[in-house]
Parts: structure tokens; sequence; C-alpha cells
């Protein structure tokens, strides 16, 4: 019941607003829906009946795709991700006004659902189907109200990703043609015995779909222009979110249906992965543009994750989970801050930014606790998921371990350099005029905060959640 | 008379109507040329038609046997000459807007 | 379990979220009572702890609640009060109470946002530093050596409008961060191969029977290379001089008492270990009187007054860790007491000179202010002479212990290290005569300005010099017919300490030499420079010690600049043409190739006509000899 709910309330809700005229109704309308499906999704997260937690009918029995939703540990984490971003990117960017704002909300709740469902789908057809209703409101919303060269880099987004898509269908269909009653459900694809070439084969399919996603080096250019074009909302959704479907779907759908390819490929997977960390890290330093910045920056956090997962300890798996949830609301946090720096100076030109504390000291505090999240210091949340997924790398691999870690330090480089660059020194000549941000955008970056202190103080709750499908994954990795 | 001439003449007729098509400019002669194709095809059926006939209808006389071909022949001449009023309509119209009715100046498809 | 562990660390962090919280609302006496009276409570509590400890051993370890838990993954929030820690505590809340009520009055002059702000920023410190010594495992004590790292940097880039003050805020955090990086990796070898990071099950005959030697010299090393840059030791040393730019008190906390001895607890801590491991031991010796020797060749020719003492720090931390080499650990924590006493001592008395001087830190435009400022110059007299090392003050006892240690481990090391014991001599008292003797050298109006500091300021000088003096008294070696208390009590804690085997004549000879030797470079000093103090711009190898060895130009040339080129060639070739051109070049070249296609759309009736023909044409012949060329592919393929 809950989990068809979840995805119900978002589409129906986005349609009505595509027909709203209003601005302030049309934002109004964004919130309480979103507000709604947050709490479904916290009520979800905490139940425990399965009859509440599964979802199934009859889809296109023609092809064997039934309409089958689940809600485990690590969908509950991710719904509740999914769920939390919306309400805060809307509440941050409260009083920016878009044109035709009834279709622009109406668009992030389209988003919103088709995310949802690919969170929740246990039907590998319906989960491709969810995979593109993200993509395509996405590509909507970056395309109309993005910022100068937003139709190119919108448009290396959709084909890149897309192009991606379309190989993991191509996957999808040869491993239904495999399972033995044509099915696209996704315990027939975890019950296929598929011989060792054909899982190296398939392997590629899936995860080439998925290394552009999270993105895996050195399938990741499409995202620093498509962070940086886009409107700060949908960036919030994109990255807080949207690439987490493409770490989501290792865990789901690669790890536990061809176990001996990860077997085979996983040293050349940690080894890009770590590459890109290494990477991307050191690009992050030399940007100007505080966009771009965070975009290397998770490029990077998102690297690390990849390598983590490949290692297959259980410590590290788990703590990609747990990461999951924590580098999404430490990022939607940073793209708070650059948006109300953005629209008060006009610029994300670090060379022209500086001295931001003296006028904004709220924002700076703020900020500077997201940047110490960013560097993953210890009592923030990421520490817990770094620590974690180090760990698990670290047992895989002891000299991968070693290099990747030195990303702590480049990461400290990079996001101090960040803060001092745009809040410290003196003021600029754009940031004369700032004052400090409205009462909005600090309330969401202090909820943001009390998450980021309260999960990197007490974890154990998170990691209880997603305790059952790691365990999951785990069993079918070693059952080979 | 052997079937041969008459499949001699029909594909004459065929090739003489697309090499008119291809290389003339005139639309209208363009026009006559595909009817010429259409005409070489009906008395190619009719030929064949009446080839299958023959045998069949000095044995019975009630036999049907060929009788589709000529079927079409008037299908096809039904066609044609609905082709050629939409035809000519569009040849007229053509006319009054380009003072022309060379083929070369419809080329707005390039663009 | 004994909830009074639970409040030494809830105090400050209290006073930290009230003052941090509530800043803009409170007034300025209101904030320094907050924040000193956290620390104060804090150092009650644990001076009622020091001595349960003292009559019954060491307090059970009992988890708070288990902050990583899986599978088998376990890692609790425990604190562990025990003699090596309850100590600490006793130096942090101690001496961080002194420095709490002193800047009450230093910080006096900023408006009330940023005295709260400041008064957060050091109850955080303080509470980081005691989940630091008082974590009962590797991680929380992590989460105590990160925390106090941020402190540190928002503490040096307090005054954020002065960029060359963040920077130094950042290189110190990105410093202590490579530091961190060995440490992280420590821990995750400690976790991957004994399964655990509490210290009473690493440090048991068991787990280490999970570990080759191997294991242990990376580990130690890896330990090593994370105390290095806590503890500014070569090669991350860097960062502590240029952390001066916080303001004075901190640098008397942090960056000399508290922060900087974190690496000297750690390994201390892990002596178990340590001792294990001849070729760390090895390593940290020689890279303690290598650090403690260069850092003291570059006090000699230092002139900011903050300079000379923050490279005097950096090289008494070398000696520290040569006693940790040579495994007089007890020696290394007995120098980290009293160095924190008179190093404190010293920072606070150079805080209260810059103060006096309107912010002066130049000592060639010092001099002569014995006059206005008794109780400063007194305090920073005693200050100098226990660094110095003279008998009967704090600072010969631990130093003369570590000494004898060294000399029993090699004479050469010895011989460098009262090498280096002479030239500390020399710069401290270059410093006092400098400063405090001679005439006044600065302006009138700064002439006008001197005053001796308020009470709240000379308070906690007079009770440090006390304590630099009679500090000594809880280590006096056997030889001088002490009972070295100290030894005995924290022997529970530091169990492979072995005391060296030295007759007492031996040691009567080392400790005779080193006296001397350091008095005969004091009063050289002090002769030089009360007259005559050195003014001008040093040349020949005096220019290269003033420019530090020209150590940072290095750094930034050898590691730096690549790096930061390596990074640009990555950002502009490799991802712009490479990568993304790669990408980019797939699209281009599926354009170029329709735009070719798109010529065959000529536009004229004719031409479609002509390839509508043809097609048909080749279809004719396709379906005609179909068998033919299927037969022909099946040669071909």
């Amino acid at each position: 019941m809950i989990p068809s709910l979840l995805i119900l309330i978002p589409v129906i809700a986005g349609l009505a607003s595509l027909f709203i005229q209003n601005e302030k109704a049309a934002k109004g309308w964004a919130l309480v829906a979103s507000l709604a499906t947050l709490c479904l999704a916290v009520a979800g997260a905490c139940s425990h009946r399965v009859t509440e937690l599964q979802a199934d009918a009859s889809w296109l029995p023609a092809l064997g795709s039934r309409f089958s939703l689940s809600m485990d540990g690590m969908a509950k984490m991710l719904v509740l991700l999914n769920a939390v971003a919306l309400p805060l990117a809307i509440g941050a960017t409260y009083k920016n006004s878009y044109e035709k704002s009834g279709s622009f909300y109406g668009l992030l709740l389209l988003m919103q659902a088709g995310m949802m469902g690919v969170f929740l789908a246990s039907d590998a057809l319906l989960f491709y189907f969810f995979w593109e209703l993200a993509l395509i409101p996405a590509y909507f919303l970056s395309s109309k109200w993005g910022g100068e060269k937003r139709i190119q880099a919108t448009f290396k987004f959709f084909v890149y990703t897309f192009a991606g898509s379309l190989l993991m269908l191509v996957g999808i269909l040869y491993l239904y043609f495999k399972t033995p009653e044509h099915s696209f459900a996704i315990q027939a694809f975890y019950n296929l015995h598929l011989s060792d070439s054909e899982q190296f084969f398939a392997f590629w399919l899936f995860f080439i779909a998925f290394a552009i996603k999270i993105p895996i080096f050195p399938f990741h250019t499409w995202q620093p222009d498509a962070y940086e074009q886009s409107p700060t909302v949908v960036t919030m959704l994109l990255s807080g979110v949207m690439v987490k479907m493409g770490i989501y779907a290792v865990i789901r759908w690669l790890l536990p249906v061809f176990p001996a390819a990860v077997a085979r490929y996983d040293h050349l997977v940690i080894l890009l992965s770590v590459i890109g960390i290494l990477y991307a890290s050191l690009i992050a330093i030399r940007q100007d543009d505080m966009k771009r910045l965070i975009a290397y920056s998770s490029i990077a956090h998102l690297g690390l994750m990849a390598a983590a997962l490949f290692a297959k300890q259980q410590v590290g798996i788990q703590g990609v989970m747990i990461q999951m949830f924590n580098h999404g609301v430490n990022v939607i946090g940073l793209w708070i801050v650059a948006d109300a720096i953005e629209k008060q100076t006009g610029t994300r030109k670090f060379s022209q930014l500086g001295g931001l504390a003296q006028k904004a000291p709220g924002l700076a505090i703020l900020f500077v606790i997201m940047a110490f999240a960013n560097v993953a210091l210890p009592l923030t949340n990421a520490f817990i998921g770094e620590f974690m997924m180090f760990n698990g790398l670290f047992r895989h691999s002891i000299w991968m371990a070693a290099i990747a870690c030195i990303s702590i330090i480049l990461a400290a480089v990079y996001t101090l350099g960040m803060v001092q660059k745009v809040f410290y020194g003196n003021t600029a000549p754009a940031t004369d005029h700032s004052v400090d941000s409205s009462l909005n955008i600090k309330l969401m970056l202090a909820i943001l905060v009390i998450i980021i202190i309260a999960l990197g103080v007490y974890p154990q709750p998170m990691l209880q959640l997603t305790n059952d499908t790691v365990n999951a994954v785990l069993a079918k990795i070693h059952s080979i | 008379m052997p079937i041969q001439y008459y499949i001699a003449l029909s594909v004459c007729l065929f090739c003489i109507g697309i090499v008119g098509v291809l290389t003339r400019r005139n639309v209208i002669i363009i026009f006559m040329c595909i009817e010429l194709m259409l005409n070489s095809v009906n008395l190619l059926l009719v030929a064949f038609s009446k080839m299958y006939n023959a045998p069949a209808f000095a044995a019975n006389p009630a036999s049907t046997v060929g009788i589709d071909g000529q079927l079409f022949v008037f299908f096809i001449m039904v066609v044609a000459a609905a082709e050629v009023s939409v035809g000519l309509a569009i040849i007229v119209m053509m006319y009054r807007n380009t003072h022309s009715i060379d083929v070369n100046f419809l080329n707005r498809l390039k663009n | 379990m004994n909830n009074l562990v639970y409040l030494i660390p809830l105090f400050p962090l209290a006073g930290f979220l009230i003052n941090g919280l509530f800043r803009k609302s409170l007034n300025k006496p209101l904030i320094g009572i907050i924040g000193s009276g956290a620390i104060l409570a804090s150092f009650v509590v644990s001076l009622v702890l020091f001595f349960q400890v003292k009559s019954n051993g060491a307090l059970p370890v009992e988890a708070l609640f288990s902050f990583i838990n899986v599978h088998d993954f376990k890692i609790d929030f425990a604190f562990q009060v025990d003699q090596l820690s309850s100590i600490f505590l006793l130096i942090i809340t101690g001496i961080g109470f002194l420095i709490h009520v002193y800047s009450t009055s230093y910080m006096h002059d900023e408006p009330t946002e940023h005295f709260g702000r400041y008064f957060a920023y050091l109850n955080l410190f303080v509470f980081s530093m005691l989940l630091l010594v008082m974590g009962a495992n590797f991680v929380i004590m992590f989460i105590g050596w990160e925390g106090v790292g941020l402190c540190s940097y928002l503490l040096i880039g307090f005054w954020f409008k002065n960029n060359n003050y963040n920077y130094a805020a950042k290189k110190a955090f990105v410093m202590n961060r490579i530091g961190d990086l060995g440490f992280l990796l420590a821990v995750f070898w400690l976790l991957a191969k004994v399964g655990t990071v509490n210290y009473h099950d690493v440090f048991t005959a068991e787990s280490l029977a999970k570990l080759t030697p191997t294991d242990i010299t990376a580990i130690t090393l890896l330990l090593f290379v994370g105390a290095a840059g806590k503890s500014a030791q070569i090669p991350l040393y860097t960062w502590l001089p240029d952390a001066m730019a916080g303001p004075t008190p901190v640098s008397a906390l942090i960056h000399a008492a508290t922060m900087v001895t974190a690496g000297i607890y750690m390994i201390a801590r892990s002596n178990v270990l340590y001792s294990l491991a001849h070729v760390t031991q090895n390593v940290i010796a020689i890279i303690g009187i290598a650090t403690a020797l260069l850092a003291a060749t570059i006090a000699l020719k230092q002139n900011d007054i903050k300079k000379v003492l923050a490279y005097s720090t950096v090289s008494q931390l070398g000696y520290m860790f040569l006693g940790l080499g040579v495994g007089a650990y007890t020696g290394a924590v007995f120098h980290v007491m009293t160095h924190a006493f008179f190093k404190a001592l010293l920072f606070l008395g150079a805080g209260s000179v810059i103060h006096a001087a309107g912010g002066e830190q130049d000592i060639r435009k010092m001099g002569g202010l014995k006059k206005y400022m008794p109780y400063t110059h007194l305090t920073f007299l005693v200050g100098c002479i226990a660094i110095a090392g003279m008998p009967p003050f704090s600072g010969f006892f631990s130093k003369d212990e570590i000494l004898a240690a060294a000399y029993a481990r090699s004479p050469i090391l010895w011989g460098l290290g009262v090498l280096g014991a002479a030239m500390t001599a020399f710069y401290m008292f270059r410093l006092y005569a400098t400063t405090f003797l001679g005439s006044f050298r600065g302006t009138h109006d700064q002439e006008h300005h001197l005053h001796e500091s308020p009470a709240a300021m000379t308070i906690p000088l007079v009770v440090l010099a006390f304590l630099s003096v009679i500090g000594g008294a809880v280590g006096v070696p056997e030889a001088l017919h002490g009972h070295h208390e100290l030894h005995h009590f924290l022997s529970p804690v530091l169990t492979t300490e072995v005391a060296p085997e030295l007759g007492h004549s031996t040691e009567y000879g080392l400790m005779a030499v080193s006296v001397v030797l350091a008095l005969a470079a004091l009063l050289f000093a002090l002769n030089k420079f009360s007259k005559k103090p050195e003014l001008g711009e040093p040349t020949g190898f005096g220019k290269v010690l003033a420019n530090k060895w020209y150590i940072d130009e290095l750094y930034d040339a050898v590691i730096v600049n690549p790096l930061l080129k390596f990074a640009d060639f990555l950002k502009n070739v490799v991802e712009k043409s490479g990568i993304d051109g790669i990408v980019n070049g797939v699209g281009r070249f599926v354009q170029y190739l329709s735009r070719q296609l798109r010529l065959l759309q000529s536009g004229q009736v004719g031409n479609y006509i002509l390839f509508m023909v043809l097609s048909i044409v080749v279809l004719f012949l396709v379906f005609w000899n179909q068998a033919i060329i299927l037969q022909f592919l099946q040669k071909v393929f």
C-alpha cells in the first residue's frame, strides 16, 4: 500500500500542478504534496509489516511484467532521502521565482515520482520504466529553466544517460529471455544460473548504464556541465538523489545477478573508481566556479562509494548505504548555499567573491558546518560512511585504500579553499552589499545541520535500517 | 502472337516512361511518362490474363481463370484517372504560384 | 559506572553550545564566566577523578552508547580514565582554565559577537581534546584528534578578514590531515587484522599474536605519521610556526600546551606496540632529535616573539619524541607536563607583552620592558630559566630524564640533545634580553602605551610560573634522592618502559655537562644581547636560518606547485580535450556524418526518383540472385 501511494501522490500532484497558473499556489501545492510524501515515507521507514510495504498488480501480463513494488531497508532509506530532498529544495528556494511555475513544480514532482519508482520497483521492466521517467522531467526542467548553456549541457546529459539506459534495456531483455518462464521479476533474475561468459557479457550492459549514472570515471563528464547549467533545485535532486539511483541499481541489480562477473571485474572497477576519486579531487582544487567545484567533489565522493561497493565487504557496503543518504543530505546543503550566494551576488566565481562572513554570518556558520561534513570530519554524518567505506576497501586492497585515502587530504584542500575564497578575507565589489540570507534558507540549512550532527553522533538506527539488504546482497555474492 | 512480344513492348514502354520521368523537367511530360508506365503495366496484365485465359476458355466457356488480371487493369485505370485529376490540380496550383512547370523549382523540402 | 567521567567533556560542550548559540544576546562578562566556568568545573571533576585513580587505580571502561555496530564491526563510544589520561585531563583542564581566564582580558577589545565566538571555539577545543585523551579506543581518539584540528583551524583563522591568517589556518588543517591519513590507515590496519580498536583489547598478548612484525612496524609507523602531523615533527612541522596567526592565548593553549602534545599521548598510549617495533622506535628517535635541532637553529634567528616560541615548541616536541623513541615514555609525558607549564607561561607572557605594545610582535622594536611590566618580566624570566633546563626548575628534571635515556641508547643522541639544549638556552635568553633588557626601541606612542596587564592576565602568569618552578618535584630521579612519583603512578599504563641502566655517577656527569653547557649559552646570550641587540638584517648563514632553511619554499617548489600544475593539466587538457573531448567527439562525429548524408536530400524530385529506381533495381537483383549472394556471404564470413 505505502509504496504505491509514495509514487501516486507525487504523480497526481505533479500532473495537477501542470495546470496551476498562479505562482504562489504552485509553490504551496508542491510543498504540501512533498511534505505529504515525506510523512508517508517516514511512516514507511518505521513500518515493519510486510503487507504494508509491498504492492503487486497486473501490468503487462503479455510480457510477464507485473507492477510489483517492495520496500526493504535500502529502499526505505533512499525513499526517505528522496522524500526529504524535495521539501528541502523547494523550501530553500521558496523566494526564487520561476516563470510558468506550475509546470516547473509539476515536473519536479514527476521527477520525484520517477525516482521513487526506481527505488521501489522489483520488476525489471518497471524499473526501467521509472528510470526513464525520472530522466525526462529532469531534461525538460534543465533545458527550459537552466543557465546560459543549458541546451548543450542538458542535451549531453540526456543523450549520455539515455545511451546508457538503452544498453541496460538490452541487458534486461537478454536476461528476460534467459529466464525459464520469461519474467521480469527481480526474483527470477536472482534465480538465474548464467554461465560465466554470459555474465561477463551482460555485466557490461548493466555496468555502463550505472557507471554513467553514478558516475564512475571516465563516464563523468556530463555531470559538471549538467549541474552547472541546471536550475539549482534540479541540481539538488540530480546530485542528491538521482545519482544514488546508480549506486542503488548496482546493489540491487548488478551485484546479486552477476556474482561471477563482479568477482572477475572488481579490481578493474575499483581501479577506475580510485583514479576517478583522485582525478576529480585534483580538478576540484583548480575550479573557480562554485557549482563546478561541488560537482567534482561529488564525483570524488561517489567514486569512493563505487570502490567500496565492489570491494564487497560487509562494512564497506554498509558504509555505502549510509553514505548514500549522508551524501545526499550534505550535497543538497552545499547547493542551497551556492544558490543563495549566486542569487545575492550574481556570481559563482571565487575570484569575484570574498568576505561574505562579515555580511552573512549566519549563512557562513551553517556553510562551514556543511563544508566540514563534506571533508568527513568526525561527528558529522559523512565520517561514519567514509570510515566504513575505507575500511571495506582496506580489507580488499591495502594499496587501493591508501591511495583513495589521499582524497581526504585533497578534500580538505578544495573545501577549505572554497570556504576561504567565498566567506573569508575582505569583501569584493560583488559582495559589498550582501545581506544575510533569508529565514527560509537558514531554516533549511539548520535542519540539514541537525541531520548531519545527529547522524554523525548516533548513526546506529540508520545502519540497522539497511542491515537486511546488505546481508541479502552479500549472501548472493558469496553464493557462487 | 507469342507472349514475348507483349512483354518486350511493355518493357520498352516502361523504360521510356522511366527515362522520361528521370530526364524531363516539365511536369506535364513527367506526368505523361508516369501514365505511360502505368499503361505498360496494364498492357502486360491484359496480355498475361489472356495467356492464361485462352486455354481455359477453350475447354470451358464459363471459365474465369486469369480474369483477375483484367480486373486489376480496371483498378489501375480508375486510380490513374483519380491521380490525373489530383495531379493536374497540383500542377495548376504550381503554375499559379511559380509561373513555371519545371520540377526543379520544387526543392523547398531541401531546407 | 562512574558518572563523573561523562561530566568532564559535558561541561565544555555545554559551554560551547551556550556561547555559540547565544553569543549575540549574552554580554561579555557572562560569556567569559560561562566559558571559564565550564572548564573550571571540568577541572574540579578531573581532580576528583585523579585522586580516585591514584588511590584505586584505573576506572573501569564502560560504553556510553554503541557508535558503530555492524556485524563483526563494533566501535563503542566509551571513555577510559586511567593514570595516563588523568594526568592529561589535569593538564588540559587546568591550563585550559587559566588560559580562559587570561583570554577574558586579552580578547576584551573584540566585539561581543566575536568574543562569544572565541569562547565557543575555545570550549569546543577543550571538549575535543578531552575526547582525545578520554576515548577508550582509537576511533574516539581520532574523533577528538580531528576535532582539535578543526578548532585549531577555526582559531588560527579567528580574524578571518586577513587572508594570510586564513592561509595559515588552511595549511595547519591540511598538514594535520596528512598526518590523519596515517592515523586512519593504522586504524584500518588494526581493524582488519585484530578486529578491534579498544585499547584494552588491542594491547593484549592475544591480539598482538595476530600481528606479524611487519604489521606492527607498519601500524606504528602510520600512527607516528599521524603524531608527526599533529605534533609538528619533520616533515610536517611547518604549519606550527604559521599557526601563530591566531590569538596568543590560542597559541598558548593549542599550539604549545595541549593539542600539539596529542601525538606524544598517542604513542605513549600505544607503548605496547611501539616497544615491539624497533625500526619505528629508531625512526622516532632520529626524527625527534632532528626536529629538535632543526627548529632550535631556526629559532636562533627569528625576530617575531611568537615565532621564536613556536620554533621552541617544535624543538621541545622533538625532545619528547626523542624520549618516546628511546623508550622513556614517562620522561616524554613528564616533559609534556612541564613543557605545558612553562611554554604556556611564555606564550601568555608574550601575549601580555604584545598586548602592552599595542599588537607589536617584533622584538627589535621592544626592549627595556622590565621596568614597565614587572610581573610579566619576572614570570617570563622564570619560564626562560625553566625551559633552559636550570635546576631546580621543572624543565631540568624532565629534559634530564629524556637525555639520560637517550644516552643509554646511544651517546650520539645524547650529544645532539645537549647541543640542542644549549641552543635552547641561547635563543630563549636572546629573546628575553632583547625584549625586557636594554632600552625601549619602539615609537613614543607605543612607549606611552606600555603598561602592566590587568590582573586577569597576570594571575594566570603567576600561577603558571609557580608550577614551572615546582612542577619538577613529581619526577625527581633516584639519583637525586627522589622517588619519581610520576613514574610509579604511570607504570600501570606504560608497561613496557625500560629504565636506563646507568650508574648514579654517570647520571651526575650527564647532568653536569648539560647544565654547564646550557648555563654557558645562557650567560653568553644574556651578555651579548642585553647591551647590543641584534637589529640588522641577518647575512650569510644567518639569513638561511632566518628564512627557516627555505623549507617552505622547498615544499612549494617540490610538492605544492607541481601538484597544482598537474591539476591544471588534468583540468584543462585531460578533462577538456581528453575525456570530454572523446564524449563530445562522438556527438560531433555523428553530426558530421549526418551533415554528409543530408546532401542526398537535395530536394530535387528527379534525384529522389532516380534513387528510387536504382534501389528497385538493386532490390530486384538481390532477390533474383539471393542464393548466389548468400553463397558469397557464406564464403566471406
